[in-house]
């Protein structure tokens, strides 16, 4: 956790949608073998961070650094070859591809050689998937749908993980079954993990770090319990309590 | 009967070359959601560039058989090549930089290529009917006319088969490279969710110029193929075929590959038989009234499937 390089590197990051600013200036480390969490209400600017990291949209100005190297203006599809995944916002399953169809196509980047292992990997992790791996991804449920997104992005054997959102929707059993997943990709494989959430509750107990955003910027940081303790925190994000 | 039967296979010869190009309309619909109004031009440009090959090799019907099949399958195969870098231009030159634009510009610029590629053959190629002798004649006599020899003798000719056999091969071949390889696999992921095939790591740009060049490739068959059915081209032949292969791709459910190959078969046998038993002046009427009472009842096309998906 304190190796002296982060494997993700962002340095003043500015965002635009047009004229509007999303990002103002975010700066944010993740090292090798951490979960790193950022909270943040709605329309914060979270998920563009997210998809800023992936060049989709491209930042302003600033740097994203991943792995030494500065991805910023680099193509997404190119970033994505680099070993990064990410399972985004809406979980964005092929819906007229099979479940089977959806995971080859996490496995894209791949040289194909460790498919039949991969596949295995996500199905003890997912076992749902198994059973369902001939459907048709749009006829999954909500729950199924944010497992498929997971193991997709688990496919391509990343190094680094983007979850955005996976509590979405999801009833509090998938919800803790899916963070229990998280937890074990993180402790026996030592998966980097960058986890967008609402639920602030869960993402604080379950990641090391975390940053809380306010409308483009980052207002605070520290480990999960940290930030978990501290007053303002529970008053703005964990309103209502653990949920 | 024999009259029925006869229409029947020709039918299903000129339903075979509108399908080959429907699959490339159907295709770039399902992909960038435009309907690439060039490709028409694009069949022409193939069965150009396959006559002027063959002139260029010097086959004629004097040719040995086993070479002239030798030189005909080279000729199919540098056609296709050809034809499909075209393809890959126009998609480069027109599409491509209005990509993100609103929606009707690349529409006007495909009526652009259209034009242009119209005119481009006009002045290099001249205007006139370019003729071919047949080079394949010949075929099998279904019936011999009956005792008296009154009867009516169905003809299944050597060019009929090959260009059934060629379209049954190609569709068999086109059908399992969507469906069950890497790349066909990123070609569907492109038309369900473009920025989630990028963040999967597929270069949408090029998964799109295939797209591209494998319809102009499959266009150049059926302008081959046209060529050596009819023995006669012009630069203007892009203009209607690609008008009825349009309506094969609507007709069967436009983005539906299947449905292109089926709309394109019933195009050509609605066509034949309203010449065959009714008038050939109506022919077009008949198939584009057809495609207007199934549009009515079934608006996404015939194997058009409605979006079933959960949220």
């Amino acid at each position: 956790m304190s190796s002296a390089q982060p494997l993700l590197k962002v340095r003043g990051v500015e965002t635009f949608y047009g004229k509007i600013q999303a990002l103002k200036g975010i700066d944010m480390d993740i090292y090798e073998g951490e979960i790193v969490t950022i909270i943040g209400a709605n329309g914060a600017g979270k998920s563009t961070l997210m998809m800023t990291v992936c060049g989709t949209p491209q930042a302003r100005n600033g740097d994203v650094e991943y792995a030494g190297e500065n991805i910023t203006y680099k193509p997404t599809f190119e970033i994505m070859r680099t070993g990064i995944a990410q399972s985004p916002e809406g979980r964005r399953i092929f819906p007229r591809m099979t479940v089977l169809e959806n995971l080859m196509m996490g496995a894209m980047v791949t040289d194909g050689s460790t498919y039949e292992e991969d596949l295995a990997r996500v199905f003890k992790l997912f076992p749902r998937l198994k059973e369902r791996q001939g459907q048709r991804g749009g006829t999954l449920s909500g729950g199924e749908q944010q497992m498929l997104a997971i193991a997709r992005a688990l496919m391509s054997r990343p190094r680094l993980l983007l979850l955005d959102e996976p509590s979405l929707g999801l009833a509090p059993i998938i919800v803790k079954q899916i963070f229990d997943a998280i937890k074990e990709l993180n402790e026996r494989d030592g998966l980097t993990v960058f986890l967008v959430e609402q639920n602030a509750y869960h993402a604080l107990k379950l990641a090391h770090r975390g940053y809380v955003m306010v409308n483009g910027v980052i207002t605070m940081s520290g480990t999960g319990s940290e930030l978990l303790a501290r007053e303002d925190v529970k008053a703005a994000y964990l309103e209502g309590g653990a949920h | 009967m024999d009259y029925f039967l006869q229409q029947l296979i020709n039918g299903v010869t000129l339903g075979s070359i509108y399908g080959l190009i429907a699959i490339g309309y159907t295709m770039v619909y399902g992909i960038i959601g435009m309907i690439n109004f060039a490709h028409g031009d694009i069949f022409m440009v193939g069965a150009f560039v396959a006559l002027i090959l063959i002139v260029t090799l010097g086959l004629s019907a004097a040719t040995p058989v086993f070479l002239l099949i030798f030189a005909l399958i080279l000729v199919l195969v540098l056609a296709m090549a050809l034809t499909a870098v075209w393809g890959w231009t126009v998609e480069r030159v027109a599409y491509r930089p209005l990509r993100g634009s609103f929606r009707l510009a690349p529409l006007i610029t495909a009526i652009g290529a259209s034009i242009t590629l119209q005119n481009f053959v006009q002045i290099s190629q001249g205007a006139r009917n370019k003729p071919l002798q047949p080079l394949i004649s010949g075929g099998f006599q279904l019936t011999d006319g009956g005792p008296d020899g009154t009867g009516f003798v169905v003809q299944l000719s050597y060019m009929q088969i090959i260009i059934i056999v060629t379209t049954i091969a190609l569709m068999a071949g086109f059908t399992f490279l969507i469906n069950k390889t890497s790349l066909g696999r990123s070609q569907r992921a492109c038309e369900q969710d473009r920025k989630m095939a990028a963040l999967l790591g597929v270069n949408v740009d090029r998964t799109i110029s295939l797209t591209f060049v494998m319809g102009a490739a499959l266009a150049a068959v059926a302008g081959l193929m046209f060529l050596l059915y009819y023995g006669v081209i012009d630069f203007f032949i892009g203009f209607l075929a690609g008008v009825k292969a349009f309506t094969a791709a609507v007709l069967g459910g436009i983005g539906s590959l299947p449905g292109a190959m089926l709309g394109g078969l019933l195009i050509g046998l609605i066509e034949t038989f309203w010449s065959g038993y009714f008038s050939v002046e109506y022919k077009d009427v008949a198939a584009f009234s057809i495609l207007a009472i199934v549009l009515i009842f079934m608006p996404e096309g015939l194997l058009g499937k409605p979006e079933v998906e959960k949220v």
